[in-house]
């Protein structure tokens, strides 16, 4: 172990990140209405509980930050490999376009959509081809879970198109 | 119940053609997705989850032990042709197994690891079936303070023993606990940390976080560190172990058993130790000419002794959350949300009351042993070939999926925005080495922790003293701090000794 005393940033963000949920729960245990039935154990108490290791824990990381961090000694985090922005914005576009397609135009139009886009983080330049292979898995997915497993998970477009619109 | 009788039970039941059939099936989806690196079995049986509406718990939880038996199998073929772990188990075994492949003995290599897995998988299965009984005939004597203490002690375990650091494990822990107190408080009726959202008052949903945690996160944070290229797949060739291989993984596949078994019968739970103890054990064992082998041409000691390890660990876990109901592994924790969504009080009773559900479980964990060592030992060419599965469209693919998964529970966009939400979460954690599977552990056991709390709490008739005036209670509480504090009180020591 070495000692640094510089704060590392990004740790410190980490640590932030866990008091600010902390301060969430207590704001949410305050919100818990009076139970009007008796208990020897009240719904708030658990609750004040988490919230309060959250603060603490929250606190010693924040300390811990504030000395140097803990990223430097861990090995994987050390040498992980640099970040990609563009691999992590393409795969959250793709995740944001499942998100707004779903309801209105189906599963299968929002699935290969964030097929296409998530090869493409990953590196594959094969756009046509991942166009239809994505198709193909969306569509055969929505079948086996659709109407193998009588799991419903969003008609739209493509579906209406080959399966009728459903009641 | 006795072992014997319990088994001759679980045999007649086991054997019949439905299911075998569920054996099979979860043999070949574990191996496949132990293969697969990216999916492990937590998140396949979080997806598989919807089936327990309409499969009996007989077949489901075949299905969903052969899934996790079957991706400590296919974990290792991963490690040793592709120096990537297929899951956290299998670790160790890319040390030695890689380093064999790259000289050509992938087959010997991928040998040992089945035939040892076979080996420390009847043992420790044999281990359940003897010591089951045993433990609950002790723990039908646990009131809910007892029980409340167990699970404290399982909360210290899983998450401040293992792992690097006691204060991020607990962390993970801490928001498990809070995304388990979400929804409607089952004892009073009040709504709690549901931000007024009516979609929040059912709580939130075991696979969403499951699938959020091992899926999204997972494949989030390997785009963030992406580099273009592709890994190699080193080739099979013959899997036939020469007679000095089979004399020199002998002792370490009984060692590696006999060490895993215990490991994960405790609730330190977790393969990582006993895998890394078997590891160092063979490495000092291991005759002159073989330790030359280690860390340079590959030892095959240094394969069979941990993938024993790591699959008697794996048949340990089984233990406690059989007979106890306390799960000390993620997949350990999905599979008691399964018992719970069939209305199965998991615990001490389930031996009694659900007699043949669990002697039958037990009975297909030896069959599903024989037809795994079957699967990956002719077949290991086909796994080999699943490797090849281009990156890009595998991610696709598992995000697909985790959709469908999450979507198809509620057809809710506030379960995708949480799923997304939670996932980016996790892949913060991963950044900055927060461990994911107390988070899992915490949101399944913490609602009944706080009710075997309240059950105490009600008997004692609200007396807090209740948790260290009854001795066993007593005892397992101090076992738990001194399991939080022993390794910084030794750490402190140490110091002082060395300085």
């Amino acid at each position: 172990m070495t000692k640094r005393a510089r704060p590392d940033p990004a740790d410190l963000g980490a640590a932030l990140f866990v008091l600010a949920l902390g301060g969430l729960a207590v704001w949410q245990t305050i919100a818990i209405p009076r139970s009007p039935i008796y208990a020897q154990v009240g719904p708030t108490l658990v609750p004040w509980l988490v919230a309060a290791a959250l603060l603490v824990l929250g606190a010693l990381l924040t300390a811990s930050a504030l000395r140097g961090g803990w990223s430097a000694d861990v090995t994987e985090v050390a040498e992980a490999p640099p970040p990609n922005p563009r691999s992590l914005g393409l795969l959250l576009a793709g995740l944001l376009a499942n998100l707004v397609l779903i309801v209105p135009l189906g599963f299968t139009v929002a699935a290969t959509a964030q097929f296409v886009l998530t090869a493409a983080a990953f590196g594959s330049r094969a756009w046509l081809r991942n166009l239809g292979i994505a198709f193909v898995v969306s569509l055969g997915a929505y079948v086996l879970f659709v109407k193998a497993l009588g799991v419903n998970i969003g008609a739209g477009l493509i579906e209406g198109l080959f399966f009728g619109v459903p009641d | 119940m006795d072992a014997i009788s319990g088994l001759a039970l679980g045999f007649g039941h086991a054997l019949s053609l439905a299911n075998l059939g569920w054996a099979l099936l979860g043999c070949f989806l574990g191996t496949a997705i132990g293969v697969l690196p990216g999916i492990g079995p937590a998140l396949t049986i979080a997806l598989l989850l919807p089936i327990t509406y309409s499969v009996s718990a007989t077949g489901a939880f075949i299905l969903f032990c052969g899934i996790f038996y079957g991706a400590m199998y296919g974990g290792s073929t991963t490690s040793i042709l592709l120096n990537t772990p297929g899951e956290s188990g299998s670790i160790i075994t890319a040390l030695e197994g890689a380093k064999m492949a790259r000289n050509g003995r992938a087959g010997p290599a991928l040998a040992t690891s089945a035939i040892g897995s076979f080996v420390a998988g009847t043992v420790g299965t044999l281990g359940i079936a003897f010591l089951g009984p045993i433990v609950v005939d002790l723990a039908l004597e646990l009131g809910p303070a007892e029980y409340f203490s167990l699970m404290v002690l399982c909360f210290v375990t899983v998450s401040a023993v293992l792992g690097g650091s006691a204060v991020r494990g607990l962390t993970s822990l801490a928001f498990g606990l809070l995304l388990g107190l979400v929804g409607i408080d089952l004892q009073t009726g009040q709504p709690r940390l549901t931000f007024g959202i009516p979609e929040l008052l059912d709580g939130v949903n075991v696979v969403l976080v499951a699938v959020a945690l091992f899926a999204v996160g997972e494949t989030l944070y390997l785009a963030w560190r992406h580099i273009e290229g592709t890994q190699e797949v080193r080739e099979v060739g013959s899997i036939m172990m020469s007679r000095s291989d089979l004399k020199r993984s002998f002792w370490p596949w009984m060692r590696g058993a006999a060490l895993g078994f215990p490991f994960g019968v405790m609730p330190a739970g977790g393969t990582e130790m006993p895998t890394m103890l078997s590891y160092y054990a063979e490495r000092k064992l291991a005759s002159p000419e073989a330790q030359a082998e280690f860390g340079t041409t590959g030892a095959i000691e240094g394969v069979a002794g941990p993938e024993a390890a790591n699959n008697a660990a794996a048949a340990g876990v089984l233990v406690p959350m059989l007979t106890l109901g306390l799960p000390t592994s993620a997949t350990a924790a999905i599979m008691l949300s399964a018992f719970q969504s069939y209305g199965i009080q998991p615990g001490p009773l389930l031996f009694t009351s659900q007699a043949e559900l669990v002697w039958t479980l037990i009975a297909s964990l030896f069959i599903a042993n024989v037809m795994l060592v079957v699967l990956n030992l002719p077949l290991v060419g086909l796994w080999a070939r699943i490797l090849k599965i281009p990156q890009p469209q595998l991610y696709a693919g598992i995000l697909v999926f985790a959709t469908i998964g999450t979507y198809g529970i509620s057809n809710s966009v506030v379960d995708l925005v949480l799923l997304y939400g939670i996932g980016i979460v996790a892949m913060f954690m991963r950044r900055f080495d927060f461990p994911v599977a107390p988070v899992v552990i915490g949101m399944i056991l913490g609602p009944m922790a706080e009710q075997a709390m309240r059950q105490a709490l009600t008997i004692s008739q609200g007396d807090w003293t209740t948790f260290v005036t009854r001795p066993v209670s007593l005892v397992i509480l101090l076992v738990a701090l001194a399991a939080l504090a022993g390794p910084r009180l030794y750490g402190a020591w140490m110091r002082r000794v060395a300085g």
